[in-house]
C-alpha cells in the first residue's frame, strides 16, 4: 500500500474564510485477511481448475500490485456450471420455503461474523474506502440475505392471487463498484425463490464473491445451488448466450446490457437489466442548503462516483448558484482522497486503469466544449495505483458531453434552472432514467416533482439511500425489474 | 339490378383520433360475409407506424396523468359502445372464420365484460402492486407503479376480438399509450373496435390501430426507440428471437407469452393484476422522516 500523504490543503490560501481539510495521523485498518495465491471456479459445491487453464490476475487499484490469480471460465467451464445449476434444481425447489430460508439466514449471520475480514478484503480488490466498505457494502450485503431469508416460506402471500413458481437456472452477471452486495442482492432473491444461480463476478473485483463461497461451504448449501464463474467480458458472454438458462439478470453498462440483451434473446427467456444512469439531482431555493450539499457530496463523489444512480447532473435553482458553488467547493476541499484502507478516507481508488482514463478524457472532453473545471489542487496523489480527485465542472450546457454521458467517475457537471418545468424537462432530458434526487422544502413540490420525474428512484430530501426492503431499478434506456423488496422477488419467480 | 345500392364503409386505419388511409396507398382483401362480398383493408406501412407512435407519445402524458376514475369510466364506455354494436361486431367476427354466430357472440359479450373487468382496475391497481416498504433508518419509503409508456400490442389471429380486447384494455387501464396491430388473418374485429373507441372518449391517439402484414410493420416497432414496450403472444420462435434482439437497442420491454385460444376466456385469470404488471415501472420514493 501506499504512504498515506498528508492533505497540503492548508498551505493554499482558501478563498472561503475557514480552512478545509485538518491534517490527520494514518489510521489504516489492520485486520489481517489471508489471500490465496489463486482461486478456481466455485462449481458443483468446490473450487477447481478450469478447463480453459486459463487465470488472470486481479489488482489492488490502489497499488497496481496483483493479489491473486483467478480463475478465467470459458465456454465449456459455464457448460459445467449451467449443469450443475441444473442438477441441484430440482432438489432445492422442493425443499420447501421453511428449509432455504434457514440457508440464508445462515449466510447473513456468517457474513456478519466475518464483516471485517471481507470488508478489508473488499477495499483492497475494489479500491473503496473501507467506512465505506464496512458501514455499506458489507452490513447491507448481509441485510440482503436476512430479508429474503424471510420472504422464502411467505411467496404465496406476495403475489395477490397468484400462485409464484420458480424460473429455473439463472444467469447472473455483476458489476464491479459494489462486488459483495450485488452478488447478495441477485443470489438472495433468487435461492429464497427456489432457483439456482451461476454467477459471474466482475473481473476487477472476483475476491469477495469467491469468500462468499467459502461461506456457502461453510453453511453447507448443498452443492450446484450457487456456482460462480470468474472471467473477463468473453466470459459474460457465454454465460449469456448459454441455452441453459431459465433467466438471466445483468448489472453493469447500458452498453454492454444491449449485447446482454441481444445474446440473450433466445425464445422465452426472462431478463432482467439493471443498467447505467445520468441521474439528476435538482436544488430548490428553498431546500435545507446544509443537507443538500452533502447530498451533493454523497450523491456524486461516494465510491468514487462509481455508482450507476450517481447525481451526476446537478441543476441548482439560479438563485442560489454562487451560494451551491462556494458551500461545495468548501466541502469538496476537506474530502481525502487516499489509501482506501485509512479509516479517515473519503474518496479511494479508481478501481481499473481503463475507467481512469475514461474518466479523465470526459473531464478534458468537459473543458475543450467550454465548461470550468473546479477541483482540490492542494492534495497529492499517492503514487502507484489509480486516482483521480474528485471535482465537478460549471458553466455546462445540456448538449454536452459531460452532461449526456454516464462517466462513472467523480465528476458533477453542474446546471442551473429557473422555473420548476424547466428543471423537469432537462432532467428528464435523456435516455437514461435510474434515479433523481429533488432537494425543496414544499410538501406538494416534493411530491409532483417525484411524480414527474423519469426514474426508477426518487430521492427526495435525500440521496443514494439503499435497503433491501426497497425496490432499486431503472425505467427508460437504464433497465426493467427491480431489485430489494416485494417487487424483487418478482424478478425470480413465475406467476 | 338490385333496387338499391349498399353504400360500403371505407375500412381505414385509426391514428391519433382520425380514421386515415394507409401511406402505402395499397390494401388487401379480406371476405367479409356481411354483404356477401370482399372489402380491402389498409395494408399499413413503416410511415404510418410511425405515425402512430407520434400520436401514442403526444397522448402519452395526459392519459397517465388523468385519474383511474376517469380512465375507468373511458374503459367502461369502450364496454358500452361495444354492447350497442354487439350484432355488427358478431358479423365482423364471421369474416374469414367457422365460428357459429351463437360462439360469435360470446366472444363479443366476452369481450364487453373484459373491458368492464378492466375499467375497475384503473383505480386500484397501484393499491395491489404499490406499497410501503419497511426500511430501517428514518424514512418514508414508498413504491408506487407508473405506466411504461407506447405499448405496441400484437394479438393473435384467435380469438379475434377477445384477445385483442384483453391484451389492449391491461396496459390502457394501467395509463399507457397503445398502438395495436390487427390480427393478419383476422383484422376486421380489431378495426371495428376502432370505431368504437372513436365514440368512447378515449383521447386521440390513446389507442392506434394498424391493419396490415406483420413482416411489414413488427420490426420497425421493435427498433422504434419510442416504444417502451411490445406485447405479443403466441410468436414463432425465430420471430420472438428477432424481436428481441431488434428491441435490445433501445432496451425495449418485450412482454411475450404463450396462450392457448380457450385460456382467453378464463375472466379471473386474463384480468388479474399481473395481466397489467408488465406494463407498469415501479418507482419508489425515499423521504427523511424528522423534525
Amino acid at each position: 500500500m501506499p504512504d498515506r500523504i498528508p492533505d497540503s490543503t492548508t498551505k493554499v490560501p482558501v478563498n472561503i474564510g475557514t480552512t478545509s481539510a485538518w491534517e490527520y495521523a494514518p489510521a489504516p485498518e489492520r485486520t489481517p485477511v489471508e489471500i490465496e495465491e489463486r482461486y478456481g471456479l466455485y462449481i458443483d459445491g468446490e473450487f477447481r481448475s478450469p478447463r480453459s487453464r486459463r487465470w488472470f490476475e486481479t489488482m489492488n487499484p490502489a497499488t497496481g500490485k496483483p493479489l491473486a490469480r483467478v480463475a478465467s471460465a470459458n465456454d465449456k467451464d459455464v457448460d459445467d456450471a449451467v449443469s450443475a445449476a441444473r442438477k441441484a434444481l430440482p432438489s432445492w425447489s422442493r425443499l420447501g420455503g421453511q428449509e432455504r430460508a434457514k440457508y440464508l439466514f445462515r449466510i447473513a449471520r456468517r457474513i456478519q461474523e466475518r464483516a471485517r475480514e471481507l470488508s478489508v478484503l473488499e477495499t483492497m480488490d475494489g479500491g473503496k474506502p473501507i467506512k465505506e466498505s464496512r458501514d455499506i457494502d458489507i452490513p447491507l450485503a448481509a441485510r440482503h440475505f436476512f430479508y429474503h431469508a424471510g420472504w422464502a416460506d411467505k411467496l404465496q402471500w406476495a403475489f395477490a392471487g397468484a400462485v409464484p413458481k420458480p424460473i429455473g437456472v439463472c444467469g447472473q452477471i455483476i458489476p464491479w463498484n459494489f462486488p459483495l452486495l450485488m452478488a447478495a442482492w441477485k443470489i438472495a432473491p433468487a435461492l429464497a425463490c427456489g432457483n439456482t444461480c451461476v454467477l459471474k463476478p466482475a473481473e476487477t473485483t472476483p475476491l469477495t464473491a469467491l469468500r462468499l463461497a467459502e461461506i456457502f461451504e461453510e453453511v453447507d448449501l448443498p452443492p450446484g445451488v450457487v456456482n460462480i464463474v470468474t472471467g473477463a467480458g468473453r466470459t459474460g458472454q457465454h454465460l449469456a448466450a448459454h441455452p441453459g438458462f431459465d433467466k438471466l439478470a445483468f448489472t453493469g453498462s447500458t452498453e454492454v446490457g444491449r449485447k446482454i440483451a441481444e445474446a440473450a434473446a433466445v425464445g422465452d427467456r426472462r431478463l432482467t437489466l439493471e443498467l447505467g444512469g445520468k441521474s439528476p439531482h435538482i436544488i430548490f431555493a428553498d431546500a435545507a442548503l446544509d443537507q443538500a450539499i452533502e447530498g451533493i457530496v454523497h450523491g456524486i463523489w461516494f465510491n468514487q462516483g462509481h455508482v450507476c444512480c450517481a447525481g451526476s447532473r446537478l441543476f441548482v435553482e439560479e438563485s442560489i448558484q454562487e451560494e451551491v458553488i462556494r458551500r461545495l467547493e468548501h466541502r469538496m476541499r476537506t474530502l481525502r482522497v487516499g489509501d482506501p484502507l485509512d479509516k479517515n478516507t473519503d474518496v479511494g481508488a479508481i478501481n481499473n486503469p481503463e475507467q481512469l482514463a475514461k474518466i479523465a478524457s470526459y473531464v478534458e472532453t468537459g473543458q475543450s466544449e467550454g465548461a470550468t473545471l473546479h477541483e482540490v489542487n492542494n492534495q497529492k496523489l499517492p503514487s502507484g495505483g489509480h486516482w483521480f480527485r474528485p471535482c465537478f465542472l460549471t458553466g455546462v450546457q445540456p448538449s454536452h458531453v459531460i452532461a449526456r454521458d454516464e462517466i462513472f467517475g467523480p465528476v458533477l457537471a453542474v446546471m442551473t434552472f429557473r422555473t420548476p418545468e424547466e428543471a423537469l424537462k432537462r432532467a428528464n432530458n435523456t435516455p437514461y432514467g435510474l434515479a433523481a434526487g429533488v432537494w425543496t422544502d414544499k410538501g406538494a413540490r416534493i411530491f409532483e416533482m417525484a411524480r414527474r420525474l423519469e426514474a426508477g428512484v426518487i430521492w427526495c430530501n435525500t440521496y443514494n439511500q439503499f435497503d433491501a426492503a426497497s425496490p432499486f431499478g431503472g425505467i427508460k434506456e437504464s433497465g426493467f425489474g427491480r431489485e430489494g423488496g416485494r417487487h424483487g422477488l418478482r424478478a425470480y419467480v413465475q406467476l | 339490378m338490385p333496387q338499391r345500392i349498399d353504400v360500403a364503409k371505407t375500412w381505414k386505419l385509426y391514428i391519433g383520433g382520425k380514421f386515415v388511409r394507409s401511406e402505402s396507398g395499397q390494401s388487401f382483401p379480406v371476405e367479409h360475409r356481411r354483404h356477401g362480398t370482399t372489402v380491402h383493408l389498409c395494408r399499413a406501412s413503416r410511415k404510418d407506424l410511425r405515425d402512430s407512435v407520434e400520436a401514442a407519445t403526444s397522448a402519452r402524458s395526459g392519459w397517465a396523468s388523468a385519474s383511474g376514475y376517469l380512465r375507468g369510466q373511458i374503459l367502461y364506455r369502450m364496454a358500452e359502445m361495444l354492447e350497442c354494436r354487439r350484432t355488427e361486431m358478431g358479423e365482423a367476427l364471421g369474416a374469414g372464420s367457422n365460428q357459429t354466430p351463437k360462439q360469435r357472440l360470446e366472444e363479443v359479450d366476452a369481450s364487453i365484460d373484459r373491458l368492464v373487468g378492466f375499467a375497475g382496475w384503473s383505480d386500484k391497481i397501484e393499491q395491489i402492486l404499490g406499497g410501503q416498504n419497511p426500511v430501517p433508518g428514518p424514512y418514508y419509503n414508498i413504491t408506487v407503479p407508473e405506466p411504461t409508456g407506447v405499448v405496441g400490442i400484437v394479438p393473435p389471429d384467435k380469438p379475434a376480438l377477445l384477445a385483442a380486447v384483453s391484451m389492449l384494455a391491461a396496459p390502457l387501464c394501467a395509463g399507457n399509450t397503445t398502438i395495436l396491430l390487427a390480427p393478419e388473418q383476422h383484422p376486421l374485429p380489431t378495426t371495428l373496435l376502432g370505431e368504437i373507441i372513436a365514440t368512447s372518449d378515449v383521447p386521440a391517439g390513446v389507442v392506434n390501430i394498424l391493419t396490415g402484414t406483420r413482416d411489414d410493420l413488427l420490426g420497425h416497432m421493435a427498433d422504434h426507440r419510442a416504444v417502451n414496450a411490445i406485447s405479443a403472444v403466441n410468436l414463432a420462435e425465430e420471430t420472438l428471437t428477432d424481436l428481441r434482439k431488434r428491441a435490445a437497442e433501445s432496451i425495449k420491454r418485450i412482454h411475450h407469452e404463450r396462450v392457448t385460444a380457450p385460456a382467453w376466456k378464463k375472466h379471473e385469470d386474463r384480468c388479474s393484476p399481473w395481466k397489467v404488471e408488465p406494463f407498469l415501472e415501479m418507482k419508489t420514493l425515499w423521504h427523511p422522516s424528522a423534525c
